[in-house]
């Protein structure tokens, strides 16, 4: 019945799109490392930006895409990672005794889910549902600047703005309701490389974070992308001439 | 066919009992070709090298894609993620899809302009609509294949059309998904179609050459090769035009995808599939879109209520090109000698981008206070009155411009007026 029912729904979405009625507000413009043709991830704020992962997010949001391993790309050594991983607990199994059993994490183990299924995570959380975060930069219109106007857009609710029970008002979440209370705020973490924890830095950072674990292969994508470009350009000239030339006695 | 001498003995040997070489050499070296064509006629042989891209991308990504309802968005992030370039095949495939239909719009539109429809090409240009029809057919099912959000409510959206359709309606949709609702039965046959249908139209493209080959290509003048002073073998100068038009061409696919991988794409589809939650806005891909606002333009007719005549209207407005030969009965081809209909060609391809912004936005949205719903309808309109009745008018009342008398003879002139300003400098 309840498939029954979104199907209509999205057939009257069809028919009737709220176009602007559901979106947020206006997006904050942000320069980022990883933007435009040379772009790279800054790896201190990625390396932060995972601190802040692991200490804030991590309690509510998977990470289920991103094995440990790959935090390599982003510097980390294996003695790091591996300690990290370790921090984890993993249900393996079944042993050779058919029974199963938990053991630490190892750097080939994806990022460890908070809750073990959906509905305990709803359970959790007023009945919402934090998604899983390992694609979250590329799932959202505006990308990097929503992630971190989301982080940055908690607010007093206006005068006459109806709030319901258990929710919060951010600027730019669509609808304005959104079930995550405020997770980041000045000193939520203390950075091991001693920068100072202020909101602002801390948006930044986990928003970069979360950049890399959307597109892992950005970096390698563009440097490619400049020597394919090259290759191309010089490729159409010399196929350029040589037509020019076939086609002389034709003209 | 005067078989060429070749020199290899093994060539000569094979051939001689299997004349491919012959073959080859008749068709691709000294296949005559009009002496004028424009880079517009560079458009086919760039849509033949998507759908082989398209094919080899897609059997190195079915390697590793796995068809399951619970798997497949999964597979598709190992894709990206795991498997040593992955996330280059990948983009190549999902970007390959847009480029082929911009690719083969623009071959479209070509015929279109320089009437390379009429006879004797009408099977060949029919062909053309079989292969548009499948190419639909496949980048939809394709995009079911990741399992995100927008493929499964847009696989739900499209395939409810059918419910439409009177009577058996509802059981023809069931059969289609292969249970009550698009799921893991409807996924693993859109799979082993989006598998199978690109091959379908590797064939129907070897048809369309053949077609393509008795008479030869239509060119800018659209008149006729009147002797050997109007062609030139196709090989060297169509090959060499082909690779430099193959190769600009990839300047354009490779800048979107490495530099801008997801601009054709939807952000929702990086979520994965939830029939319990519907995303705000269903929208097909942007090849889709003229045909989605077709879709939703048409009100109820009649006793045909607003969704089948909206269905009817769709798939109408690509079935109407087949009889295009017969509508467009103007003996002369090329729109440069046809004032007229080169005015209502621009109107149309303005009321196909019009159509295309139409089906971005919502019908109750609306531009400057003019409802999306009326401007989609008054582009609608336009199209089929383009076609049904401005095409056959145009036919009898339309005073062309003299044609010249042959190929050459303008090429000629310019020659001539090349040697001198030679000359002077
Ligand atoms: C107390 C649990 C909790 C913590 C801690 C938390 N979140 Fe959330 N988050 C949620 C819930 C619940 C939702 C679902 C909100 C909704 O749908 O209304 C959510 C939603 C989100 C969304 C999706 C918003 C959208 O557009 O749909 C993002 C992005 C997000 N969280 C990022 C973060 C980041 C980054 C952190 C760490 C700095 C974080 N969250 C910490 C509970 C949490
Ligand atoms: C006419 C040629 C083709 C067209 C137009 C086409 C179109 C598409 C589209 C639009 C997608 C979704 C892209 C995405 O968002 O990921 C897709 C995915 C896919 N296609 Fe094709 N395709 C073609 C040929 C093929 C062939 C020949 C194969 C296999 C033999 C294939 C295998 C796949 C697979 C496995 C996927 C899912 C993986 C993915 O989403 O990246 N395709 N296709």
């Amino acid at each position: 019945m309840r498939r029954v029912l979104s199907v209509f729904a999205a057939l009257a979405s069809l028919a009737a799109t709220p176009a602007l009625a559901a979106e947020g507000g206006p997006l904050p413009e942000h320069h980022w490392s990883f933007q435009g043709l040379f772009g790279t991830f800054d790896r201190p704020a990625a390396v932060r930006g995972l601190q802040v992962y692991t200490d804030v997010c991590a309690g509510c949001h998977s990470l289920s895409l991103v094995a440990y391993r790959n935090l390599a790309d982003l510097g980390l050594s294996e003695d790091a990672i591996k300690a990290l991983a370790a921090t984890a607990t993993v249900a393996d199994g079944p042993n050779d005794q058919g029974e199963m059993f938990d053991r630490p994490g190892r750097p080939a183990d994806h990022f460890v889910k908070p809750f073990p299924n959906d509905q305990a995570a709803r359970a959790a959380n007023n009945g919402a549902l934090p998604p899983d975060l390992s694609l979250i930069v590329k799932a959202r219109v505006g990308g990097p600047d929503y992630l971190y106007g989301l982080m940055t857009g908690y607010e007093e609710p206006p005068a006459d703005f109806k709030l319901f029970s258990g929710m919060n008002y951010n600027k730019v979440f669509p609808g304005h309701q959104i079930a995550m209370p405020q997770p980041l705020s000045d000193g939520a973490v203390t950075y091991a490389d001693g920068t100072e924890a202020t909101l602002d830095q801390m948006a930044q950072d986990v928003t970069t974070f979360l950049a890399w674990t959307s597109e892992p292969e950005l970096e390698a994508r563009k440097r490619m992308g400049v020597k394919v470009i090259l290759f191309l350009l010089v490729l159409s000239g010399l196929l350029y001439a040589w037509k020019r030339k076939v086609w002389a006695e034709v003209h | 066919m005067a078989a060429p001498a070749f020199s290899n003995p093994i060539v000569r040997w094979i051939d001689h009992r299997l004349p491919i070489f012959s073959f080859m050499h008749h068709e691709m070296h000294e296949y005559p070709t009009p002496k004028n064509l424009n880079y517009f006629w560079n458009f086919g042989s760039l849509a033949g090298f998507m759908l082989i891209t398209m094919i080899v991308t897609g059997i190195v990504l079915a390697m590793h894609y796995t068809p399951h309802a619970s798997l497949a968005f999964q597979s598709v992030e190992r894709i990206m993620r795991d498997v040593n370039y992955g996330w280059l095949v990948r983009y190549l495939h999902m970007n390959g899809a847009s480029f082929f239909f911009i690719v083969t719009y623009i071959h479209i539109f070509r015929g279109l302009y320089y009437g390379s429809y009429k006879t004797p090409r009408e099977l060949l240009w029919m062909l053309g609509v079989v292969i548009l029809l499948l190419m639909m057919a496949t980048a939809f099912m394709g995009y079911v294949l990741p399992w995100g959000q927008m493929s499964f409510w847009g696989a739900t959206v499209i395939t409810n059309f059918f419910t439409a359709i009177p009577i058996v309606g509802d059981a023809i949709t069931t059969w289609l998904w292969g249970g009550y609702s698009v799921d893991n039965a409807t996924l693993n046959r859109f799979f082993s179609l989006h598998y199978l249908l690109p091959f379908v139209i590797l064939a129907v493209v070897g048809v369309h050459v053949m077609a393509l080959h008795r008479h030869g290509s239509n060119n800018p003048l659209g008149i006729d090769m009147k002797g050997p002073q109007d062609s030139i073998s196709f090989h060297p100068y169509y090959t060499v035009k082909d690779y430099f038009g193959i190769a600009v061409f990839l300047l354009f696919y490779a800048g979107f995808v490495f530099f801008a991988p997801n601009f054709f794409g939807e952000p929702d589809n990086y979520i994965a599939a939830n029939p319990l939650s519907t995303p705000p806005h269903i929208v097909p891909e942007w090849y889709f879109l003229p045909f989605y606002a077709i879709l939703r333009a048409v009100p109820d007719l009649w006793i045909i209520d607003a969704k089948l005549a909206g269905v009817i209207a769709m798939f109408g407005s690509i079935i109407l090109l087949f009889f295009l030969p017969w509508l467009d009965h103007s003996p002369v081809r090329s729109a440069r000698f046809r004032p007229a209909y080169r005015f209502f060609f621009w109107v149309l391809v303005l009321a196909c981008l019009v159509l295309g912004w139409v089906g971005a936005n919502s019908p109750d949205a609306s531009f400057h206070g003019v409802p999306f719903l009326w401007i989609g309808r008054i582009a609608t309109s336009y199209y089929f009155l383009h076609f049904l009745v401005i095409l056959p008018i145009l036919g009898y009342v339309e005073k062309p411009k003299p044609l010249p008398l042959s190929i050459s003879e303008p090429v000629l002139k310019r020659t001539a007026y090349g040697a001198k300003t030679m000359e002077k400098a």
